[in-house]
């Protein structure tokens, strides 16, 4: 156990370095020169070459990547070009938004998607199956961004019931705060929906059509108990292995919904950094994704060595 | 099922809200809509026009301009040339305050010029460059002394250049090593509160502003808002006071809610199409080379149609660097008819009837369509365009790098017509405005001449002639001046449009 432990979080420096060389050579590929984007509409040749000086512009790649790497080792993620600001800083204040905004997605999306997916199940080959299927398929083929503007229209323009866009922290309002992340939460979710449905269908014929839930119905339980005590417990394991999957990927920020509702989030964050040439950042956030999926993946392995003993070599 | 459950959703929602406005905020607050997020807040750094919207709440100038374009007192109340034009004497407002309560003197003035000058990576820099030092003549007057006289520089201090900040704050900020833009402190009507990168930037009512009966509002709260479509409905659901910026598209559904404003100016600015004449091998063909070739391009298009099928006709056709109806343009230059037979001719006689070049084109869908606009009418002059989307940042270090036959490209425009002609034609110009690398000695005299003397009517006879020789040799044809398009709660009052676009909120109220 304890090896097992030690090799794992050995593995886990060569993986961020390898990352981190991979996130500096790839950030070199995009066209456009930051001093130039940076130095503003003037194009000032002083200030263009201030800001190459200033950020290592002017050192040879490998120069810059131990400059920057060099930072890293000592927590420190470089400073926004853009606006001066450190990019940990940044970070740590677009994080707890995404991840509110991942949340009430997943929630969203499982509370359409299980229940979906019994009655598509349990009402197999009838015109509900087709219409929840049919449903589906349309959830996972509307582009997001559409879903979000039309939703804005109806619910803000039309009815004025929510906020068009933006964001406020619950420590502010958490009616407020609700009430501007349902539309992209349920823009997110439902899209997520959609794959759940089909997982927990397909999940759901599979083991209704086992002996255990003949013997169940033989017992003469009801119809509920037999699908939603009985089938469903064992039809989920896929289910929430998926959505747990889900939520990993949401959390990355989810680049089209965050942008269309003007939500500060991760996704917004580098959207806006790639444009604006802001390297620090972009090389910041990338890591830290890496660095947080690392540690998930290490979290989740761990977790199967304790609930499984055959791991336990 | 999912209308069912968007109906739901929206029930529950109803019931919770029991139909109240969203955003419920009290009517003190001015919210405004920005189509970016602006960057640093600090007069002397700043670089994006967006940002210069907040300032116009934060930051008082010298100077100011009128919608008319002359230029009115606001920090110094009165101004004198001296010195044979080498000199600028400037009498102060009394009893201004900063907002961290110093008082606005002579000596804040030569801090903030010699801050201008010479902190690094100063973006004001070249803009007073011709300043050479600030003499302070007592607490309330200065004299701005300058290596060479440059008419511009009182439009300079209608800007950026012209803000003034709180000594004692921005050294306070550089001895802390803190950084004075995520705290500004200056001599506008609202003073710095907070601000979230990407979601907000909150100023407060100043108490202390020394034209406080103008101001209205107890805060101004500025939203960026990339999306046009998302930050009209913003307005329209009451989430926003102001936008700036409305799509042209989208200005007929502003003009039909009865719950909307709308209003425009003709910007500073202008769009045109940047041939590369002499910058590397790309400006080896036929465009780049033959000022008959580029003849015949202006000559194919027909600039009113372009401002029809893409800006809906709101839109102002130019063919010069300033809009017809500026006291600078060249009347006896007007926009050219569109004549495609004489294009043809003129193809002819340079032996090249179907000159084939690409365009590059930077990735917005308004300018696109332009593009194509363009592309089409070229064609049946016998031109073959081949359009190059490409990523803004990415566009403008091609064109740099002289990796483009030629650009279609904008300026956001300044006061002084000399911002919007002498860093793109002169060979004094930086490389990376001047990116046709375009030089003309006699171009360049009547240039130094128009920026040396103060008479409108003198500097006029100047530029005019620039205006013969630039508007024959082409390395630019300037195809449309854009508008500033505002939309806002009808209940709004007192909004005033400006031709640099910002927003001043003196005399905005909500009735």
């Amino acid at each position: 156990m304890t090896t097992f432990l030690l090799r794992r979080i050995a593995l886990i420096i060569p993986t961020l370095f390898f990352v981190s060389v991979l996130i500096f050579g790839l950030q070199q590929l995009l066209p456009g020169d930051p001093a130039l984007a940076m130095a503003g509409e003037e194009r000032d040749p002083s200030v263009i070459a201030f800001l190459r000086e200033k950020y290592h512009l002017d050192q040879p790649l490998p120069v810059r990547y131990a400059l920057w790497i060099e930072g890293v080792a000592q927590g420190d993620l470089g400073e926004s070009i853009r606006i001066k600001r450190p990019v940990l800083e940044l970070i740590t204040e677009k994080l707890p938004v995404t991840a509110e905004l991942a949340l009430l997605a997943i929630l969203i999306s499982l509370a359409i998607g299980i229940p979906a997916g019994i009655i598509a199940a349990v009402k197999n080959e009838t015109l509900i199956d087709y219409g929840t299927t049919m449903a589906a398929l349309w959830g996972l083929s509307i582009p997001n961004f559409w879903l979000g503007i039309l939703l804005i229209l109806l619910f803000s323009v039309e009815l004025g019931l929510l906020p068009a866009s933006g964001f406020v922290s619950p420590g502010e309002s958490l009616k407020q705060n609700l009430l501007t992340l349902i539309m992209p939460a349920f823009v997110l979710g439902n899209a997520l929906a959609a794959g759940l449905m089909r997982h927990t269908r397909s999940a759901m014929l599979q083991v209704l059509g086992m002996d255990y839930v003949r013997t169940a119905r033989a017992k003469g339980l009801s119809e509920r108990v037999v699908v939603l005590r009985h089938a469903l417990r064992n039809a989920l394991i896929p289910v929430v292995t998926l959505a747990a999957l889900d939520l990993g990927g949401l959390l990355g920020g989810a680049v089209l919904t965050e942008q269309v509702f003007t939500i500060p989030g991760f996704g917004k964050l580098i959207v806006d950094a790639v444009f604006n040439r802001d390297y620090a950042v972009v090389q910041g956030v990338v890591l830290f994704t890496a660095f947080a999926y690392i540690s998930l993946n290490l979290f989740a392995d761990l977790a199967y060595v304790v609930l499984n003993p055959r791991l336990r070599t | 099922m999912k209308k069912l459950l968007l109906a739901g959703i929206g029930l529950a929602l109803s019931a919770m809200l029991a139909g109240g406005p969203a955003l419920a905020q009290t009517a003190q607050t001015l919210r405004i809509g920005l189509a970016e997020d602006p960057d640093l807040l600090d007069p002397t750094l700043a670089r994006t026009y967006v940002g210069r919207i907040v300032f116009a709440s934060l930051c008082d100038k010298l100077v100011d301009i009128t919608p008319e374009l002359e230029i009115v007192p606001q920090l110094a109340t009165e101004w004198q040339w001296t010195d044979g034009n080498k000199g600028l004497v400037m009498k102060l407002r009394q009893g201004v305050k900063f907002h961290d309560g110093e008082p606005f003197d002579a000596a804040a003035v030569k801090f903030n010029i010699e801050r201008h000058l010479k902190l690094p990576g100063s973006n004001r820099k070249a803009e007073i460059s011709a300043v050479t030092g600030v003499d302070i003549i007592d607490d309330h007057t200065v004299k701005l002394v300058l290596s060479a006289p440059f008419a511009p520089l009182l439009a300079q201090l209608t800007d950026r250049a012209g803000m003034m900040v709180s000594p004692k704050a921005a050294q306070a900020a550089q001895a802390s090593g803190g950084d004075f833009s995520t705290r500004p402190v200056c001599a506008g009507p609202f003073k710095f509160s907070e601000r979230v990168a990407q979601d907000r930037i909150v100023l407060e009512r100043f108490a202390d502003y020394w034209n406080k009966d103008q101001i209205k509002f107890d805060k101004v709260t500025f939203l960026p808002i990339p999306d046009s479509t998302v930050r009209l409905a913003n307005l329209q659901s009451g989430g926003l006071d102001l936008i700036e910026r409305v799509m042209a598209t989208d200005v007929e559904a502003v003009k039909k809610d009865s719950r909307l404003k709308f209003a425009d100016i003709t910007g500073l600015g202008y769009q045109s199409i940047t041939a590369n004449l002499n910058n590397g091998p790309r400006s080896k063909n036929p465009l780049g080379q033959d000022p008959r070739v580029r003849q015949a391009l202006e000559l194919s298009i027909d600039r009113d149609a372009v401002n029809q099928v893409v800006f809906n006709g709101l839109f102002q056709p130019g063919n010069q660097w300033v809009p017809p109806g500026n006291p600078f343009y060249v009347k006896s230059l007007p926009i050219p008819g569109r004549d495609v037979a004489k294009a043809k001719q003129l193809l002819a006689e340079a032996k090249a009837p179907n000159p084939s070049f690409t365009l590059t084109v930077p990735t917005n869908p308004e300018t696109l369509q332009a593009a194509q606009v363009i592309q089409s009418m070229a064609a049946e002059a016998g031109f073959d365009i081949k359009i190059q989307a490409t990523e803004f940042a990415s566009s403008l270090d091609l064109a740099v790098k002289g990796d483009y036959e030629a650009y279609l490209i904008g300026w956001s425009g300044r006061t002084d017509p000399d911002g919007n002609i002498y860093n793109f034609v002169s060979c004094k110009a930086p490389p990376a405005l001047n990116t046709p690398h375009y030089c003309n000695e006699g171009v360049d005299k009547e240039l130094d001449a128009g920026r040396a003397i103060e008479a409108p009517a003198e500097r006029l006879a100047h530029y005019a002639k620039v205006a013969e020789r630039v508007l024959a040799d082409r390395p630019v044809i300037y195809v449309w001046h854009p508008k500033w398009l505002y939309a806002m709660n009808a209940k709004l009052a007192g909004f005033t449009p400006y031709p640099d676009g910002l927003i001043r909120p003196q005399g905005l109220r909500m009735q």
